[in-house]
C-alpha cells in the first residue's frame, strides 16, 4: 500500500447492488468476507477482478466494486486464467458454485489445479443447483431424495472437492464455512497471499432447497491439526475427513508456473525474416 | 511432351508417410523460389501419424499462382505403397511422366492404365550407394534435373535444409542429390522460363497459416490460446515462438472452451486475444462467441476450415463452416466473419479482423481453409496496411461508469482493469448501461439495437470484397476457390469486358448496398463454393438481391476445384 493511501473499509468495497439470494442463503457469509479480505489486504478496488460463471453464487461479482465478469456456466476458471497471464499484476478472484465448476466446469478445475496460476477459486458449496430450483449437484449425497431430476436420489457418490484439487496439483486447500465470516476472511486472506493456485470451499447452505444445511453451522469444527506441505499426509487427513473439518488443509511449496513475459524483439516486421526467399537469384538453366 | 515453353509445371511426390515427401516437396519449391520462380505445395495425409500415405503436389511457374493447375505432369513415387488411395484426387493423363522405383514393388494396375511416359529410376539403389543416402533426397535431384533449377539453387536450399541435423546429413544429402541428377540427364523438357524482367521485389515463402499468425500479430494480438486441431496447429505452432518476442504469450489450454474463454480473458484485461480451430473446435466455442457479444469483448477467432460434418475430413479443404460461423451463436448476436482470399490474403484479412474486433468491441471470425491454411506459396511481399488494435479506451472516470453507455457509434468506452473508477461486471446477462443485470425489455431492447447499430454502421472501406473486371456476368464467390476462378478468368482474352468477379471478404454484416453497386449492369450471376448443399448460396439469397439468371457451382470439398472447370463452367454458360 503506497504512503497516504486511506485503507478502505469493507463496505466500500460494496456495489450498493441488492444480491439475489433468498434470506438467509449462505453466500451472504462470503460476500461480506470477501470485502474484509480486501480491506485487510489495502487492495485498490480498481486492481482486483472477480471472475464467476453462472449460478446464485456466481452473481457474487456484480455485488463488489471491483472488476467483474459474470462469464457462462463452467467457463469461470480458464476465462480468470486468460486475465491472470495477462494481467499479472492484477488479484484475481474466482467464484462460483459446485455445479459450476465440478460438473459443467469439471475439466477446468482440474486443469486450473494442474496449471497453478497464481488465483484464488472459492467455492460455495451447496450441494444443488439453487437457481434452477433443486437438482442433485456432484456433491449432493446419493440418498438425497428431492432432486426433481433424480427422484429416489441419485445413487453416485458425491465428488470429493478436497481430494481432487490435491491430486491436480492445487497448491493451497482450505474448507470454510460461511457460518464463520471472520475465518473464511482470515483463510482467504491466506490463500491470496500464497502463491499459484489457491482452492477453498466454502459450505454454504441453501436454505430454501437444502434447510436441513441450517445445521452446518453446528457441525463445522476447525481442524484438529496444523496445514500440512506434504500431499502423502495432505490426502491421509482429506480421505478420512469427516466433511466438516475446516481451516487451511494443504499448503503446497510449487511455484506458480508462468513467468512474466518478455520482450526480445522490438520489430514485429523482424518475425518476418524466416518468411523471406533467400537471395532470389531469377536466373535459368 | 511438348517442347514450347510453358508458364507452370506440376509436379506430385508420393510415398509412405515418413519417407520424406514432404522435406524434398519444400526443398524443391524453395529452390525453385531462390531461382526467381513462383510456386506453390500442398499437402495431403492419410490419418495415420507415421506410415500411411503421404503426398504433395508442387506446382512451379514463372507467374504468382493460388490454386493447382488442371493437368499433373510428374509423379515422382518414392514406393508404390497406399498410391491408389490418391490416384482419384490427382490429374494425370498419358501426357504426364510417372518415375518409379522398379525395386520398389510393383506397379499398381490403376497406374498402368493412365498410359503416361514410365520412366525407372532405382532411387532406393542409387541411396543406396550413399552412406546414409535417402531416396527422397535422390527424388529433389531427378525433379531439379527436369525441371531445370539451377544447381547452385538447389544445393543451397538442400545445405540450408538439412545443416541442423549435422555435416554428414548434409554431405549425404547433397550426394544423393547429385546422384539424382546424373540419373536424369535424359530427362528433360518441363523447364519453366524464369522471370527476367520486374524482378526485384522481394518475396516471401509462407503458408496461409503463417501469414494469419503473423497478420495476427501485425494487428495487434499479444496474448492466444488454443488447443491442437488439424489443420489450424501451425497458427498456433507460430505464434507460440513469435508472442514471446513482442512482448506477449500463447498458452495451450485443456479444451477449446478454456481456449475461447481464456481469451476473453485476456482481452477484457484489455490485451488484444485470438485463438485458431477449425470446425470442431469452433463448434464448442460458440457459447463464449456469444459471451463476447453480449459482453463487448473484442476476440479473435481463426477457424481453418476442413471436410465436415462431425470428425470429417481433418486433413482436407471445405468451405463448410460458413453457416455455423454466420449464423452458429443463440441469441441475436451480431458479429464479425471475415473470410481470406488467398494464401497472401490469410494475412490481410487477420490483420483486419484484430482490427475490426477492437474498433468495434467485438467477436470476430475468420474463415480460413486447409487449403490456404497448409498450403505453401512463393509471393511477393505482401503490401503492409495500417490495421492495427485501436480499442475505444474509457479515460478517467468522474462520477458513475457506465460500460454500456449508448453512444452514437453503438461503440461505448471500455475501462479496462486498473483504471479507477471504472469497476463494472462484464455480463452476458441483458443488462442496464451500467451493466446491472436486468430482464427488463427496455433495456434488452436498447442494447440490442445499440450492438446491432455498432456492426451496421461501421463504415468498412474498400477491403469489404475483392472486385476485378467489368463485364456484365458476375461471378461470386469467397475463400480458397478465388483462387482457380482467377486463373481460369486470366485464360480468357478481354475477361474483364465480359466477366465481372466479387469475392466477398467481409461476409457478415453483410453490405447489400455495396454489393448492389457492384453488380450495376449485371444480367446473371455464377455462384461459386465448395460446399455441397450450397451453404454461400444459400447466404446470397438471404442477405442479397442477385440480378437476372442465377447459375451455381457448388461441389463438396476433399475434391480440388481446378481452374478448367471453372472456365468450362463460364464458357459453357456463354455458348
Amino acid at each position: 500500500m503506497d504512503v497516504g493511501t486511506v485503507r478502505l473499509e469493507p463496505k466500500q468495497y460494496k456495489s450498493g447492488l441488492k444480491p439475489v439470494w433468498c434470506p438467509g442463503c449462505g453466500d451472504f457469509g462470503v460476500l461480506s468476507s470477501i470485502t474484509k479480505v480486501l480491506s485487510a489486504l489495502g487492495l485498490p478496488r480498481e486492481d482486483v477482478a472477480v471472475i464467476s460463471g453462472i449460478g446464485c453464487s456466481s452473481r457474487i461479482p456484480a455485488y463488489l466494486d471491483v472488476y467483474g465478469f459474470h462469464a457462462v456456466h463452467g467457463r469461470a476458471l480458464p476465462l480468470a486464467t486468460g486475465l491472470k497471464l495477462a494481467r499479472p499484476d492484477l488479484t484475481v478472484l474466482v467464484a462460483g458454485g459446485d455445479g459450476d465448476g465440478f460438473s459443467i466446469g469439471g475439466n477446468h478445475f482440474l486443469h486450473a489445479c494442474r496449471c497453478n496460476t497464481d488465483l484464488t477459486y472459492i467455492v460455495m458449496d451447496n450441494q444443488v443447483y439453487g437457481m434452477t430450483k433443486g437438482q442433485a449437484s456432484p456433491t449432493t449425497d446419493p440418498n438425497w431424495e428431492e432432486g426433481k431430476l433424480t427422484p429416489g436420489g441419485t445413487g453416485i457418490n458425491p465428488f470429493q472437492p478436497l481430494v481432487i484439487a490435491l491430486a491436480s496439483g492445487a497448491n493451497f486447500i482450505a474448507r470454510c464455512s460461511s457460518s464463520d465470516p471472520n475465518g473464511t476472511a482470515q483463510t482467504i486472506v491466506e490463500a491470496i497471499q500464497h502463491p499459484g493456485f489457491s482452492f477453498i470451499q466454502v459450505l454454504s447452505p441453501c436454505v430454501t432447497f437444502r434447510p436441513e444445511q441450517r445445521q452446518w453451522k453446528k457441525l463445522v469444527h476447525p481442524a484438529p491439526v496444523e496445514p500440512t506441505d506434504d500431499p502423502a499426509r495432505a490426502a491421509r487427513r482429506l480421505l478420512t475427513d469427516d466433511a466438516y473439518f475446516t481451516g487451511v488443509l494443504y499448503r503446497g511449496r510449487r511455484a506458480p508456473s508462468e513467468p512474466a513475459p518478455q520482450q526480445t524483439c522490438e520489430e514485429v516486421a523482424a518475425l518476418e525474416k524466416e518468411f523471406r526467399v533467400e537471395s532470389p537469384r531469377y536466373v535459368g538453366r | 511432351m511438348t517442347k514450347q515453353a510453358r508458364q507452370s509445371v506440376s509436379i506430385i511426390i508420393a510415398g509412405s508417410g515418413g519417407s520424406g515427401v514432404m522435406t524434398a516437396g519444400k526443398m524443391l519449391l524453395d529452390a525453385a523460389a531462390q531461382a526467381g520462380r513462383y510456386g506453390l505445395m500442398t499437402r495431403s495425409y492419410g490419418p495415420q501419424i507415421r506410415g500411411g500415405e503421404a503426398m504433395t503436389t508442387i506446382r512451379l511457374s514463372s507467374r504468382p499462382v493460388e490454386c493447382v493447375g488442371d493437368r499433373d505432369d510428374v509423379l515422382v513415387a518414392l514406393d508404390w505403397r497406399n498410391i491408389e488411395r490418391f490416384l482419384p484426387e490427382v490429374a494425370l493423363s498419358q501426357d504426364s511422366l510417372i518415375i518409379g522405383d522398379p525395386k520398389a514393388g510393383v506397379i499398381p494396375e490403376s497406374i498402368q492404365a493412365i498410359n503416361a511416359d514410365q520412366r525407372d529410376i532405382p532411387l532406393a539403389q542409387i541411396a543406396k550407394k550413399i552412406p546414409g543416402g535417402r531416396p527422397n533426397m535422390v527424388a529433389l535431384g531427378v525433379l531439379a534435373a527436369l525441371t531445370g533449377i539451377p544447381v547452385e539453387s538447389v544445393v543451397a536450399t538442400a545445405e540450408r535444409g538439412l545443416k541442423k541435423r549435422g555435416r554428414d546429413v548434409v554431405e549425404a544429402g547433397l550426394a544423393g542429390l547429385r546422384a539424382g541428377m546424373d540419373a536424369a540427364t535424359e530427362l528433360s523438357g518441363l523447364d519453366i522460363p524464369a522471370p527476367t524482367a520486374d524482378a526485384g521485389g522481394e518475396r516471401w515463402s509462407i503458408t496461409g497459416n503463417e501469414a494469419a499468425a503473423c497478420g495476427a500479430v501485425h494487428g495487434g494480438i499479444r496474448y492466444a490460446a488454443g488447443y491442437p486441431i488439424t489443420p489450424a496447429t501451425e497458427i498456433l505452432e507460430w505464434l507460440a515462438t513469435a508472442l514471446p518476442k513482442v512482448g506477449g504469450k500463447l498458452v495451450q489450454a485443456e479444451d477449446e472452451l478454456a481456449s475461447v474463454a481464456q481469451i476473453i480473458g485476456a482481452s477484457f484485461g484489455g490485451v488484444p486475444a485470438l485463438t485458431a480451430t477449425s470446425g470442431p473446435g469452433l463448434a464448442l466455442m460458440v457459447e463464449s462467441i456469444g459471451l463476447a457479444v453480449a459482453a463487448e469483448v473484442p476476440i479473435v477467432v481463426v477457424d481453418v476450415m476442413r471436410g465436415g460434418p462431425s470428425t470429417g475430413i481433418p486433413t482436407k479443404s471445405e468451405q463448410t463452416d460458413l453457416n455455423i460461423a454466420i449464423h452458429g451463436l443463440h441469441g441475436d448476436a451480431p458479429h464479425l466473419v471475415l473470410a481470406a482470399l488467398s494464401v497472401a490474403d490469410c494475412l490481410l484479412t487477420t490483420q483486419w479482423a484484430v482490427h475490426l474486433a477492437e474498433a468495434l468491441q467485438t467477436p470476430a471470425i475468420v474463415l480460413s481453409d486447409q487449403f490456404l491454411g497448409q498450403t505453401r506459396a512463393i509471393i511477393d511481399r505482401p503490401a503492409s496496411v495500417d490495421y492495427i488494435a485501436k480499442r475505444r479506451i474509457a479515460g478517467p472516470i468522474n462520477g458513475e461508469y457506465h460500460r454500456y453507455a449508448l453512444t452514437d457509434s453503438g461503440v461505448s468506452p471500455m475501462a479496462i482493469p486498473g483504471l479507477a473508477g471504472g469497476q463494472y461486471t462484464a455480463e452476458g446477462l441483458a443488462h442496464t448501461e451500467r451493466g446491472v443485470p436486468s430482464a427488463a425489455a427496455l433495456n434488452h431492447v436498447a442494447q440490442l439495437r445499440k450492438r446491432h447499430g455498432k456492426l451496421e454502421n461501421y463504415d468498412y472501406g474498400a477491403h469489404w470484397a475483392e472486385i476485378e473486371g467489368e463485364g456484365d456476368t458476375a461471378i461470386i464467390t469467397w475463400g480458397s476457390t478465388t483462387g482457380p476462378i482467377r486463373e481460369a478468368l486470366a485464360r480468357m482474352t478481354d475477361w474483364q469486358s465480359k466477366i465481372r468477379l466479387i469475392a466477398i471478404r467481409l461476409l457478415s454484416p453483410s453490405r447489400p448496398e455495396h454489393l448492389a453497386a457492384a453488380l450495376e449492369g449485371v444480367h446473371r450471376v455464377l455462384v461459386i463454393e465448395q460446399s455441397q448443399t450450397g451453404q454461400f448460396h444459400d447466404y446470397l439469397r438471404a442477405k442479397y438481391d442477385l440480378p437476372g439468371e442465377v447459375k451455381t457451382f457448388c461441389q463438396s470439398g476433399a475434391v480440388t476445384i481446378r481452374p478448367g472447370t471453372i472456365l468450362n463452367e463460364i464458357v459453357g454458360w456463354s455458348a
